[in-house]
């Protein structure tokens, strides 16, 4: 199979690598992109038997009670453009796209709002630290679906109880990045600082905040990803619109094409989220070596 | 690195804010306050207005924790230190700090870290831009005002971390082995052009240093320090030998006379 180099997207934003170097990343990505292949076609041809055959696997995995891979195709496009089923299910992934990508955009910025200068503080000030710590660690391992139960309770039904267990989950990984973050600022860039002048509430905007960038966009792409999957949770009773609330819809109906699509909507939906999160990031440092 | 000690242009400050360092009686216990270790005691210098003071002394001495009492990042345990008439309370752009490991900024670029101080006294952006440059200049580092510090060499650093001291226009200067972490060939080339900035300005140097060489080359007067917790008597001040030489050439038998005699008194408790 024949890669034409030159049609792979370059990354705008990075300064131009000398030629040498820019001929060895390309080499690199042709062969990542070549080599990125055989596995999922391997894997498709073996669910298509595995379908056909009604082999029963370790786990007692009964795969004739799978869809074909043909007929998840069909109905993935069917769900985002409609015009092959023609049922309830037709074009409807804007929509439930949009719904689920609006609640997870809602739980994530309150607790990133909430936990990045909690994070900071705690990093930084051994008082905060000791009041807080105890408490965090203990509301930590409780899991959402734990959670779920209470919540459905004390909330309801609908798109708050939804935001809230998102924003409770992804609360702590970037609670804990901004911790970490904040404890490794190098004392030296602290010492810098003062003796340039810079008044102490200063300090964690102009030192902290960027000397903690890296450990805090990883607690933020982890607690982003993690926002994906507690929505299927949320989602899984009383709302009728949104990507979980899709697949509840389709296991109840047993519909497992559509079970299916509606994993991969989620898994795409987390990638790509993960990827604008890094380009605003990106776009936002525009060039300075603050991660990655 | 080409030579920067003929094309550069010189570096006005201005000379209203020099001031001197009187340390007196200072003396630095760490733990318990009255049963702690004492690393340091008694230690007594005045530093004149616009005289560069090296410190020399064995490692433990507590040569550079008088640097950082001097700065504000450490408290003594008792006397007293102060700039021009004011006391030390704490770190302030009063008193600028070069350390051995630089310290810059890495999120920023080679002018943003100049003119970071500047901006912090509330300096409209476009003078202390103007500020940046021309400090910039000094240390020879134009062509990499949009570099970022990861992307220099170490001596490059260590010159960034100079103008962005002298760019806050410092009463006192004070350089934590600056060159410690440096090769023989950019160091020297720094010890040049420092001695030639120190000239110009005139700006109060306190200068930590493990060569006495670069004691010598540099300074009006070298403070010897000895003892230390693991020498069994706290840190203290052998003697302040003043150099007496009108030229500071290296190879010459009045400097080597004076760096020996130096170095017996840096070894004497060792005797």
């Amino acid at each position: 199979m024949a890669v034409d180099t030159n049609a792979l997207p370059v990354p705008a934003l990075a300064p131009a690598p000398p030629a040498a170097k820019r001929r060895k990343r390309r080499r690199w990505s042709a062969s990542t992109l070549v080599l990125a292949f055989p596995v999922p076609i391997l894997a498709l041809i073996f669910w298509h038997m595995g379908v056909t055959n009604a082999w029963t696997l370790p786990f007692g995995i009964r795969m004739a009670f799978l869809p074909y891979p043909y007929d998840v195709a069909q109905s993935l496009v069917d769900f985002a453009f409609g015009g092959i089923r023609n049922d309830a299910f037709s074009g409807e992934l804007w929509v439930n796209l949009g719904a689920s990508a609006g609640r997870v955009l809602t739980g994530f910025a309150v607790a990133a709002i909430i936990a990045i200068p909690i994070g900071i503080l705690m990093g930084r000030y051994g008082v905060i630290s000791k009041l807080l710590d105890p408490s965090v660690n203990l509301l930590r391992p409780i899991p959402a679906t734990a959670w779920l139960p209470l919540v459905a309770l004390i909330i309801g039904i609908g798109d708050q109880k939804t935001i809230f267990l998102i924003s409770l989950s992804a609360f702590f990984p970037i609670l804990l990045g901004s911790i970490s973050g904040a404890k490794q600022v190098p004392p030296r860039l602290i010492e810098a600082a003062q003796m340039l002048g810079t008044r102490p509430a200063e300090i964690l905007f102009k030192i902290v905040l960027p000397a903690a960038a890296p450990a805090l966009i990883n607690g933020l792409r982890v607690g982003l990803g993690l926002s994906w999957v507690i929505l299927v949770l949320g989602e899984s009773s009383g709302t009728s619109v949104g990507l979980g609330a899709t697949i509840t819809l389709a296991r109840d109906i047993v519909r497992t094409d559509l079970i299916v699509v509606g994993m991969i909507c989620i898994g795409l939906a987390g990638f790509i989220s993960d990827r604008l999160l890094l380009l605003i990031f990106r776009l936002a440092f525009r060039g300075r070596p603050l991660f990655e | 690195m080409t030579s920067l000690t003929t094309s550069t242009p010189e570096v006005h400050m201005n000379p209203g804010r020099m001031a001197g360092v009187r340390i007196e009686s200072l003396g630095k216990r760490y733990g318990d306050p009255e049963t702690g270790t004492l690393a340091m005691a008694d230690v007594n210098v005045h530093v004149r207005s616009g005289e560069f003071i090296a410190i020399v002394g064995a490692s433990g001495c507590g040569k550079s924790t008088l640097l950082r009492i001097v700065a504000g990042f450490e408290k003594a345990t008792s006397g007293s230190v102060s700039v021009g008439d004011k006391p030390v309370a704490g770190p302030g752009a009063d008193r600028g700090v070069v350390f051995q490991d630089y310290g810059l900024f890495p999120w920023l670029t080679v002018r943003e870290n100049v003119m970071y101080g500047p901006r912090q006294k509330r300096i409209k952006r476009k003078d202390a831009g103007a500020t940046a440059d021309r400090f910039i200049e000094a240390v020879g580092l134009t062509r990499f005002a949009s570099h970022y510090p990861g992307q220099l060499s170490g001596g490059m650093q260590q010159r960034v971390a100079i103008a962005r001291v002298l760019a806050i226009d410092p009463s006192v200067l004070l350089m934590d082995e600056p060159f410690g972490a440096l090769d023989a060939l950019t160091r020297s080339e720094l010890q040049t052009e420092l001695r030639r900035i120190h000239l110009e300005t005139k700006t109060t140097v306190l200068f930590v240093t493990h060569s006495i060489e670069e004691a010598v080359y540099l300074a009006d007067r070298v403070v010897v320090m000895t003892g230390g917790a693991s020498h069994g008597v706290p840190g203290h001040i052998q003697k302040i030998v003043t150099v007496d030489l009108p030229d500071r050439d290296v190879t010459s038998p009045e400097f080597n006379a004076l760096k020996r005699e130096i170095s017996d008194l840096v070894h004497a408790d060792h005797a």
